[in-house]
């Protein structure tokens, strides 16, 4: 298939409820411009959805990021997301404008986003991806992790937009100011005759935000079976009160009551890259340190030398959770 | 309420063998039902059990060996089982899947007011098949699915998990839905539902069963193809130190000082 599809990257600007676009956003921009480097110095534009008025208060950010342009669709109803009206308008734009490549975060929104897109343009998506590169006839080479991270697979895509989503924590933002002239470009909403057929009825917000906690936290110690019950991550918390850090857990301490699902790394949970993350009662099972296995530097205490944990720490301790913790809490 | 509820076997196994495509060899691997997809089960049959009427067709797309596990699901209490299964299927990727998933349902189910699917399968842990499905059929999603609030005729009212916090919503059917709980305790199956269950035909749905031509099927058919598959190494140094408890505090106060 020749490529028409020469207007640059596109990356979904997720915007929360409250206002703020999501990190990832802002990680994948990051990688997107090296993209755009190999593939002879494209574009990186951006589409968001916002309420009347709301796109005044991102321009700045977009500019100094280095966004060359900003597609966006102001509306009322766009303070929450849509599955049904950000999907039809985004086909749309790209069906217009012809990117090469489309981004977007592996967030909750992400996940349930992408395959619609994807899905009514008929192109490929690769979920997930660790690793986003262009390769030598100039396709995006997409690595991502698969059968619980035990193999790596480079995926291509036949067909335009190449779409991947990334979660958040893989890639890190550029902190350096990168300013464009950014071009923002307001785009019609066309969903006459369309109703949404999902309905937001009630929304409670995350009382205790663990989710941004864990992503930003520069120390995790994180709890698995071995710390048996509740009293072992009652010792949990008390270490990570001492030293500064965010707790974690694995699916099986979920599973059992311990932590909050919003507390989980691994496969199913979050990716987290600290820079020291302190992996307690924890097995290794791959599910879990493929959500932890790229951050700095890894401790494991536990019990049982054997535990494949070891061998993807940088520090093992061969000992038993309940006699370290308490005795480093004495000092 | 007709629900088609849709689940995946995948490997238990560490030991992956690929194809010399470099898709994933699914024969002669032993395999067990997708988690998710037993969250999926649970919910789809809490939906029966809430109204009346109600019958549920499990739909798999795998090879022939998928016909134990939908065996075991219609112990569970479901009804009807189909194995959407054809060679012409083997390398699909979500899209292809998506695709051939909603013809089966079309062709066998076209009456259906929901579709139910695990969140995402271990294996491939994409999420994708699910949307791509409802995207064929166009009709609404509700993915991160935590629980059923209240299931009528033509609406169902569900809790989900957003990024920020946790949405209950209100869909109108047709819909589709991916559960994402883990809070289920995962059924038993009844006596006289294995014996029920193993007198049952699982009806068996090849590609022109569902009038799908060769170019939309398996590796043909998808937009995306594995180029390279290689093993994913660990770049940490695995120093391992056995020793007192007191050595152990002081190497731990140590290593954190020294990195914080």
């Amino acid at each position: 298939m020749p490529n028409e599809n020469n207007s640059g990257i596109l990356i979904y600007a997720q915007k929360n409820r409250d206002g703020y676009i999501h990190t990832v956003f802002f990680e994948l921009l990051n990688k997107a411009k090296e993209l755009a480097q190999k593939l002879g110095g494209v574009d990186v534009n951006a589409v968001i959805f916002t309420s009347p008025g709301q796109i005044d208060g991102y321009k700045e950010a977009f500019s100094n990021m280095g966004v060359n342009k900003v597609f966006y669709f102001e509306d009322e109803r766009f303070k929450n997301y849509s599955t049904e009206y950000y999907s039809k308008l985004i086909v749309e734009l790209v069906k217009e404008t012809r990117p090469e490549i489309m981004l977007v975060g592996a967030t909750n929104e992400g996940r349930d986003l992408a395959p619609r897109i994807s899905g009514a343009l008929a192109t490929g998506l690769t979920a997930d991806c660790t690793g986003l590169d262009i390769n030598e006839n100039g396709q995006l080479a997409a690595t991502r992790p698969t059968f619980g991270g035990q193999l790596m697979a480079t995926i291509l895509c036949k067909t335009y937009p190449q779409m991947a989503t990334v979660r958040p924590n893989v890639f890190k933002v550029n902190p350096v100011n990168n300013y464009v002239q950014t071009e923002f470009i307001q785009r019609a909403v066309t969903l006459n005759g369309i109703n949404d057929r999902v309905e937001i009825i009630e929304f409670k917000k995350n009382v205790q935000n663990v989710i941004n906690e864990l992503d930003s936290a520069e120390i995790i110690v994180a709890g698995g079976r071995g710390l048996k019950n509740e009293a072992g991550f009652k010792l949990l918390k008390q270490f990570a009160d001492k030293i500064g850090a965010s707790v974690g857990a694995t699916r099986v301490a979920v599973e059992m009551g311990l932590a909050p699902q919003s507390a989980q790394i691994g496969q199913t949970g979050k990716t987290v890259t600290p820079r020291i993350y302190i992996a307690c009662g924890i097995s290794g099972a791959i599910q879990h340190t493929i959500g932890m296995e790229n951050s700095a530097h890894i401790i494991a205490i536990n019990n049982d030398e054997n535990a494949p944990i070891f061998d993807i720490a940088d520090t093992g301790i061969v000992g038993d959770f309940f006699e370290i913790i308490p005795e480093f809490l004495k000092e | 309420m007709k629900i088609a509820l849709c689940i995946k076997q995948v490997p238990d196994t560490t030991d992956i063998k690929w194809t010399e495509n470099n898709t994933i060899q699914r024969e002669g691997v032993e395999s067990v039902i997708n988690p998710y997809d037993i969250y999926a089960t649970e919910l789809a049959l809490k939906i029966k059990e809430q109204v009346s009427g109600s019958s549920i067709t499990v739909f798999t797309m795998g090879p022939a060996q998928a016909e134990s596990m939908l065996r075991k699901v219609l112990a569970l209490g479901c009804d009807n089982a189909v194995l959407i299964s054809d060679r012409k299927f083997a390398g699909a990727d979500t899209f292809a899947t998506g695709q051939t998933i909603s013809r089966a349902i079309r062709t066998v189910l076209p009456d259906f007011d929901l579709i139910v699917c695990g969140q995402f399968a271990v294996d491939g842990d994409t999420a994708q098949t699910g949307p791509s499905i409802a995207n064929f059929l166009d009709i609404p999603q509700v993915t991160y699915v935590q629980d059923i609030v209240n299931a009528e005729e033509k609406t169902l009212t569900l809790t989900k998990t957003a990024d920020d916090g946790i949405e209950t919503v209100r869909v109108t059917l047709p819909a589709l839905i991916c559960v994402m709980t883990q809070q289920f305790e995962p059924k038993r199956p009844l006596i006289n539902g294995i014996i029920s269950a193993s007198k049952k035909e699982i009806k068996v749905c090849t590609m022109e069963d569902i009038g799908l031509s060769a170019e939309k099927c398996g590796l043909k058919g998808s937009p995306t193809y594995v180029s390279k598959a290689f093993r994913n190494q660990s770049n940490h140094n695995a120093q391992k130190f056995k020793m007192n408890v007191q050595d152990s505090v002081n190497l731990l106060k140590e290593k954190i000082e020294g990195l914080k």
